[in-house]
């Protein structure tokens, strides 16, 4: 890797917006396992790992999987936020194996919101 | 034959039949037969209609309402209020599944309403593994404006402005640190990271490693350019694990980048940094101790001056600060200090992580804007006190240098002069919420404990003084507690708070000193009457039940290990002292405090 420039910066932030941006990018869905100690310790590598065997089932290529730290409620972990395309994220709490499951099965796939395992819409900061 | 007025189809599926459908279908006949309806109202058994899960479910015409999850019990409502009178039984309705625009938004929920992130900003957003991501929330922004377009005077001016404190308790002005440090001549200097998070229920420091670890890696390269500096260390405890390795790959990352090591962003600045892991001595989270020991030796304090922006890390001019601390500076060299100042109360700026824990609902972490009343921290933000049957007693702050705060000093704005006046310390941010069951005598102890075991042994007063100390407490706790033993403590608090050495022994007596002056009736209870108002100490509990409020459910009985407690319906439990091991479980599981 080449050593950045100044301007190289901007660059990284356009190609990873384009990444990870639901709106220009190939993905539909993006789905974030918060991982960490508290998360982890609840749990959320099998959770990870559910909704990777569920991903790779799919043969779904648009569909992203991807960690983030600790959301702040540790004692609701496992913690999973999944933002579907032009819609507001929504953040399930105490999510476990087979949750995690249907979470990617009816939501990620097929757009139904799981509302008896969500928390909340939209995020954090505006 | 007349036709029927009411027709009810009852599912008659195999899933409603495991669910009671026959049940109801026999009461119900029952019922309309008893009310001599039988001949207007048709009960007819259907196939299955799919929502097995909410079985038994019944459709009745022609209002074509749609009842779910129906029990025997709830025949005689039914028929009586929509057979008769034509009002159909609302809390039986099928309800729809809540939409998402039923579900509240994040800005809804107290927890995170009356959050402000700063340190915070990117925790759950990105990738902490990856750079890319970090540089797409404007990461390291911060730094390329303050290599290109800012000496390193405005640097400093610009931390001043902000009127960012020190984040790991002291609360000393960040900026005039790194000013006096600039200002002393020298071509080695050094910035270090305190990441040696030691108090008991403190966890903000780990969280921010672990979720963003490139913010604290950017606030370090911004000081080392302001002071002069180009080698840094992050002092982390070996038991963050995870901390250690992804910082260790935000440095690689870094690195790799030229955002660390040799002519950063093509500047001609250099910045190398390292971690060093601390073996986990509490005493290290003190900074000279924490220097020490980076040095390989043994982690005890030194007298101060000369401060360490004189004379650190090898006798070099050196920065310390805590990770929350570096966590706010590349926000303050971005947005300004002007922006970051507008934010919090009068003596202290901006925002202040709190590890929330102990007796609240929601245990997590949270950014307030300083100023916000603890009240609002642990009622709002926290959700209260989980169990109903309890009452908030205090909530403790900034760990074994701090202290307690009871419920009438609730209100009191959240920041570094106010939490001091009330015989706390901002500390850390460690927040422990305690209710009515916890013992304030026994919490004094448990501190005292960890004191003991952590002190270093290097000067008298820490070593000595806190180990009489905690002998004196533990046998108050005990039942063995005499007149006269409070104001020894106190004599001795004082006397460790004037010559302890450094800040572990100068604050080592404060979560006595803070229960002393707010709970001093409970440690009079506890010598005096031999009493443990909150049933924590195991020497002051007789073990036995009050009758009068025993409410005879038997909960004591189940749960008994040792099969000491007898019980039967309808009777008080009684205890076998014989048996009784001691254990508390009982009073845990007592709802009524019936046991004393």
């Amino acid at each position: 890797m080449a050593k950045l420039k100044i301007s190289d910066l901007a660059k990284i932030k356009e190609q990873v917006s384009r990444r990870t941006s639901l709106r220009n990018g190939g993905a539909k869905v993006k789905i974030t396992v918060h991982m960490g100690t508290c998360g982890i310790a609840s749990g959320a590598r099998t959770v990870l790992n559910a909704a990777i065997e569920e991903l790779e089932r799919s043969g779904r290529k648009d569909i992203i999987i991807t960690t983030s730290g600790c959301a702040g409620l540790c004692s609701h972990e496992p913690l999973v936020t999944v933002e579907t395309q032009g819609e507001e994220p929504i953040k399930y709490v105490y999510v476990n194996d087979p949750k995690m499951r249907q979470i990617f099965n009816r939501h990620a796939l097929e757009g139904e919101v799981q509302t008896q395992f969500a928390l909340a819409r939209g995020s954090e900061q505006q | 034959m007349r036709p029927f007025r009411m027709h009810m189809l009852l599912c008659g599926g195999t899933g409603c039949h495991a669910s009671g459908s026959q049940e109801f279908k026999t009461a119900l006949e029952k019922e309309l037969e008893r009310r001599d309806m039988a001949d207007e109202v048709t009960v007819v058994e259907t196939g299955c209609n799919g929502f097995c899960a909410l079985g038994p479910v019944m459709v009745v015409y022609p209002e074509g309402i749609f009842y779910v999850e129906l029990k025997a019990e709830d025949v005689q409502e039914l028929v009586e209020e929509h057979v008769v009178k034509g009002r159909p039984v609302k809390r039986l309705f099928y309800k729809e599944p809540k939409g998402k625009e039923s579900l509240p938004h994040m800005q809804d929920i107290p927890f995170f309403a009356h959050q402000q992130l700063i340190a915070l900003r990117n925790r759950g957003l990105i990738d902490a593994e990856s750079i890319d991501e970090y540089i797409a929330r404007d990461g390291y922004q911060a730094l390329a404006k303050a290599l290109t377009q800012m000496s390193p005077e405005q640097i400093i001016e610009e931390i001043k402005t902000s009127g960012l404190r020190g984040r790991g308790g002291a609360g000393f002005p960040t900026g005039l640190k790194w000013e006096f440090c600039a200002k002393v001549s020298g071509d080695t200097k050094y910035v270090l990271c305190n990441a040696d998070e030691g108090d008991p229920g403190a966890f903000m420091d780990r969280s921010i490693l672990e979720a963003d670890p490139h913010v604290v890696v950017e606030g370090m390269t911004i000081a080392a350019k302001a002071i002069g500096s180009n080698r840094g260390y992050i002092y982390c405890r070996a038991e963050y694990p995870l901390a250690v390795e992804r910082l260790q790959l935000a440095i690689n990352q870094a690195t790799e980048y030229g955002l660390l090591g040799e002519n950063i962003l093509d500047t001609g600045f250099n910045f190398e940094l390292s971690i060093y892991q601390g073996a986990g001595a509490f005493v290290c989270g003190e900074e000279t101790a924490l220097m020490r020991s980076i040095e390989g030796k043994r982690g005890m304090p030194r007298p101060r001056p000369p401060f360490p922006a004189h004379a650190g890390l090898w006798n070099k001019p050196t920065v310390l600060n805590n990770v929350e601390t570096w966590a706010n500076v590349p926000q303050i060299i971005l947005k300004g200090g002007d922006w970051y100042s507008s934010i919090g109360t009068e003596t202290s700026k901006g925002t202040k992580v709190f590890a929330l824990t102990g007796h609240v609902n929601n245990i997590g972490l949270v950014e307030v804007p300083m100023g916000t009343p603890l009240r609002t921290i642990i009622y709002d933000i926290g959700g209260g006190l989980p169990k109903k049957h309890r009452k908030f007693k205090a909530v403790q702050l900034g760990g074994p240098s701090g202290g307690c705060i009871p419920e009438e000093y609730l209100d009191l704005p959240c920041d570094y002069e106010a939490i001091t006046k009330a015989g706390a310390i901002m500390g850390s941010g460690g927040m422990i919420v305690m209710d009515d069951s916890t013992c304030m005598v026994d919490m004094a102890r448990y501190f005292l404990d960890f004191i003991q075991d952590e002190s270093c042994g290097k000067c008298t007063p820490c070593r000595e003084g806190t180990r009489r100390m905690l002998q004196i407490v533990e046998k108050i706790t005990e039942g063995r507690g005499e007149a006269g033993d409070i104001e020894t403590l106190e004599e001795l608090a004082a006397m460790i708070k004037e010559s302890s050495l450094c800040g572990l022994g100068q604050t080592a007596p404060n979560p006595v000193l803070s229960t002393l002056r707010y709970f001093r009736d409970e440690y009079e209870e506890h010598i005096y009457d031999k009493k443990c108002r909150a049933l924590t100490c195991v020497a002051m509990i007789e073990f036995k039940v009050d009758e009068k409020k025993c409410k005879k459910c038997g909960l004591c009985f189940k749960n008994c290990p040792v099969e000491a407690i007898s019980w039967e319906k309808k009777k008080p439990a009684v205890i076998d002292l014989e048996k009784c091991i001691k254990c508390k479980t009982c009073i845990e599981n007592c709802k009524f405090d019936a046991i004393y």
